[in-house]
């Protein structure tokens, strides 16, 4: 018998709750009715609340069992989740929600998420199951999310904030675009194994990857030589080879990015920009992260105004105001030298002090 | 529970946020391999290093992705992780699930894999996380037979996905669910076995909220939006400004195109819509009161990936309105013409943003046969370095 190939996914169709079914495409406007419950009413007047709660992203069969049950109990089978790793349960009856709330908080699930508040962490999966990080992803986002708990669970942020981690430059997640991106770093070049080079790894494909021609070959060797000078550790060669390891206990670390946002409410789609360029991998909590995300958090809670995204605040007061409100060091990795570099200097005399 | 083997990973048991480690427990009273996956990772809680190997190219038959091969460094160590592959399980559209449906999953990771799994990936996937080589066709045999196929990996179309749409959403100006489910069955072949020069993208937003992050993701982003006018109701506007909003400060002075008006007396809203941008914002603050207009279809942006290899790219606007009904010919035509050209002349792991910063715009529209228009750009260029053809020189 032939292979059974290209199927497909299950058809959404049968996955939908009848609610929805009923009223696909017919939805007339929500509400939102506390941290975690989101109301939806259509066209014919039917109800639809959605209460979300975080996840830890990786998660056991028993889990996804347990989450089923909840559902049986309150949805009549039928959940979904966000693109954020949360799990929305679907509720048609009213007098269901509270109940389901209650329910949830008592066994320990985390209801928010909606809203002025910060929702889950998408993140990679770090030393779990990556094979070229520059940290871990759940720890840290588990330290983050332990201690920013309240921002989650409650709207105390002047406009909703999104976390994103990638465990190393190949940035998987959007981290690039996110409010505060918490991004895997090395800070040392390959240290080149050229037997493996000579064996498993095309040179010409290995010296292309390398973004600013720090690879050449070395016709002695048979392998590579990389010019250290120029190697900004971004690992595109050791994605081509296994000769060409780069993950090193001191060396690697983490970065923080702030400012960027995705949606186009009020201003177009942002980059998030790089404000630390190191702090240590500090297992199992990094300190040093969790203090550094809660910190300008908080700052940018402090002082923007309502619905006013972290980017756009910063546009606002400028980022030479963002270091001194944060206290954070302005160090000369900030300063871009890669491909655009000078679209990001200043050519007016116009700023503060 | 303590650990004596995972002091390490036992501190990220306490704090109010659901733990990962004690997901990968519950595993580990099951499954030998989740076990050695947690005492690996406490090894790399010591070490500050990772302990997989580089790659390793395992797969199942009839398909040349959608399996990732994941081999431990320390085997002798931990020999039930010796290989713990990944498979990527495409979702179905939305992230929505029967329950039923989940639990078959379950039955079947349970049986063949380490119990573990992502809900859900980055990209989208649900992702099994951990079976050894010889449970892969049988698990994928499994899996085939409750109706879950695979999601792309490598130099493919990635899985596509799509925000929860008219689903449960008033915003949404297209049906992001159907067309989704539509391309990824029109796709099939391009999504299961690579054949183009790198990985390539394609991700549907309702609105221009994006909550899909299709314009940061996806080489290939559609995004809803309309042409006509935000319908208003003013008895809801005025029900908003009663109920504490102060529609001049939070709505009118935020518009980024300054296209509203509010007169408090008579609590009167007015947009001129011939300059409103679509932004969202002021309908995002007053849903009931305000919504997208009739005349709806999408932006199609192209050009966006994260930063491997020469730096991070956001969509460009390509096509600034495209009408959005079944079976999405127009679309799926323009996809198609997209990937010949990026085919073509894309070198070895060169996304469609970096070919067409390299050959230029003007060659991509060529190739896809679409006319420059304002909407594409920001700002025109300020360099007088620019091209003509012969034949316009006469």
């Amino acid at each position: 018998m032939a292979a059974r190939t290209d199927f497909g996914p299950p058809n959404y169709q049968e996955m939908l709750p009848p609610v929805v079914q009923k009223n696909y495409g017919q939805w007339k406007y929500h509400e939102r009715i506390k941290p975690g419950l989101l109301k939806h009413v259509a066209e014919s007047g039917d109800e639809l609340y959605t209460v979300r709660v975080g996840s830890s992203r990786l998660v056991s069969t028993d889990w996804i069992r347990e989450v089923c049950a909840i559902a049986d109990e309150f949805c009549d089978g039928y959940l979904r989740f966000t693109s954020r790793h949360n799990v929305e349960f679907l509720v048609s009856d009213v007098t269901k929600v509270e109940p389901l709330i209650a329910h949830l908080q008592s066994k320990g699930y985390p209801v928010g998420g909606t809203g002025h508040s910060l929702t889950n962490i998408v993140h990679t999966q770090g030393w779990i199951h990556c094979h070229t990080p520059a940290t871990d992803a759940s720890g840290i986002v588990k330290s983050v999310m332990d201690e920013m708990y309240e921002y989650f669970v409650d709207w105390k942020l002047p406009a909703y904030c999104r976390i994103s981690l990638a465990c190393c430059l190949n940035m998987c997640g959007a981290v690039h675009c996110s409010d505060i991106a918490i991004l895997g770093i090395h800070r040392k070049p390959p240290v080149i194994n050229h037997d493996i080079v000579r064996a498993r790894c095309e040179i010409p494909n290995v010296i292309a990857a390398c973004p600013t021609g720090a690879i050449r070959p070395d016709p002695k060797t048979k392998s590579l030589i990389v010019n250290e000078e120029k190697c900004m550790y971004c690992g595109n060669c050791y994605t081509m080879c296994p000769g060409m390891p780069l993950a090193d206990p001191i060396g690697d670390g983490v970065s923080i990015w702030v400012g960027g946002k995705i949606s186009s409410a009020r201003t177009p789609p942002k980059f998030s920009r790089l404000v630390i360029p190191f702090l240590p991998n500090n297992p199992p909590r990094w300190p040093e992260v969790t203090g550094a995300v809660k910190h300008i958090i908080e700052t940018w809670a402090q002082h923007a105004h309502k619905h006013e995204r972290m980017g756009e605040w910063i546009d606002r007061i400028g980022w030479e105001r963002f270091f001194t409100l944060t206290g954070i060091e302005f160090k000369e990795q900030l300063i871009d030298d890669f491909t655009l570099a000078t679209e990001t200097f200043r050519s007016t005399p116009t700023f503060k002090w | 529970m303590p650990d004596p083997e995972t002091p390490l990973l036992d501190e990220l048991e306490n704090g109010p946020w659901p733990s990962f480690v004690t997901e990968l427990k519950r595993a580990a009273e099951k499954k030998a391999s989740a076990r050695d996956l947690l005492r690996q990772l406490e090894r790399s809680y010591r070490d500050n290093i990772g302990h997989w190997k580089h790659g390793g190219i395992v797969g199942v038959k009839g398909y040349g992705g959608g399996v990732i091969g994941r081999y431990s460094d320390l085997p002798e160590e931990f020999p039930a992780v010796a290989e713990f592959h990944t498979f990527r399980v495409n979702m179905p559209a939305g992230w929505f699930y029967t329950t039923k449906k989940l639990r078959e999953l379950c039955d079947v990771w349970d049986k063949h894999g380490s119990g573990l799994t992502n809900m859900h990936g980055a990209t989208g996937d649900i992702i099994l996380l951990g079976a050894p080589s010889d449970e892969l066709q049988p698990c994928f045999d499994d899996l085939a037979e409750i109706g879950f196929d695979l999601g792309g990996s490598g130099s493919d179309m990635r899985t596509p996905s799509c925000c929860v749409g008219p689903a449960r959403c008033e915003y949404a100006c297209i049906d992001t669910l159907a067309l989704l489910r539509s391309v990824t069955m029109e796709f099939q072949n391009e999504l299961h076995r690579p054949m183009f020069p790198y990985k390539t993208k394609i991700k549907i937003a309702g609105c221009p909220n994006d909550c899909v992050a299709a314009v940061a993701r996806s080489d290939i982003s559609v995004v809803g939006t309309w042409r006509d006018n935000v319908r208003i109701d003013a008895a809801e506007v005025a029900a908003y400004a009663s109920d504490g909003i102060d529609i001049q400060a939070e709505v009118v002075d935020m518009c980024p195109t300054g296209c509203m008006a509010w007169d408090a007396g008579s609590k009167t809203l007015t947009i001129d819509d011939a300059e409103c941008n679509r932004c969202m914002h002021c309908i995002n603050l007053m849903p009931k009161a305000l919504r997208p207009g009739k005349e709806k279809g999408a932006t199609i942006l192209v050009g966006g990936k994260a930063p491997i290899v020469r730096g991070a790219l956001m969509s460009w606007v390509l096509v600034p309105f495209m009408k959005m009904e079944p079976p999405y010919d127009e679309f799926k035509e323009l996809v198609e013409k997209i990937w010949e050209w990026w085919d073509e002349n894309g070198k070895m792991r060169e996304r469609l943003g970096e070919l067409i910063n390299r050959l230029g715009m003007r060659a991509f529209l060529k190739a896809v046969d679409l006319p420059a228009v304002p909407q594409m750009i920001r700002e025109p260029r300020a360099n007088p370095y620019y091209f003509w053809n012969p034949e316009e020189v006469k």
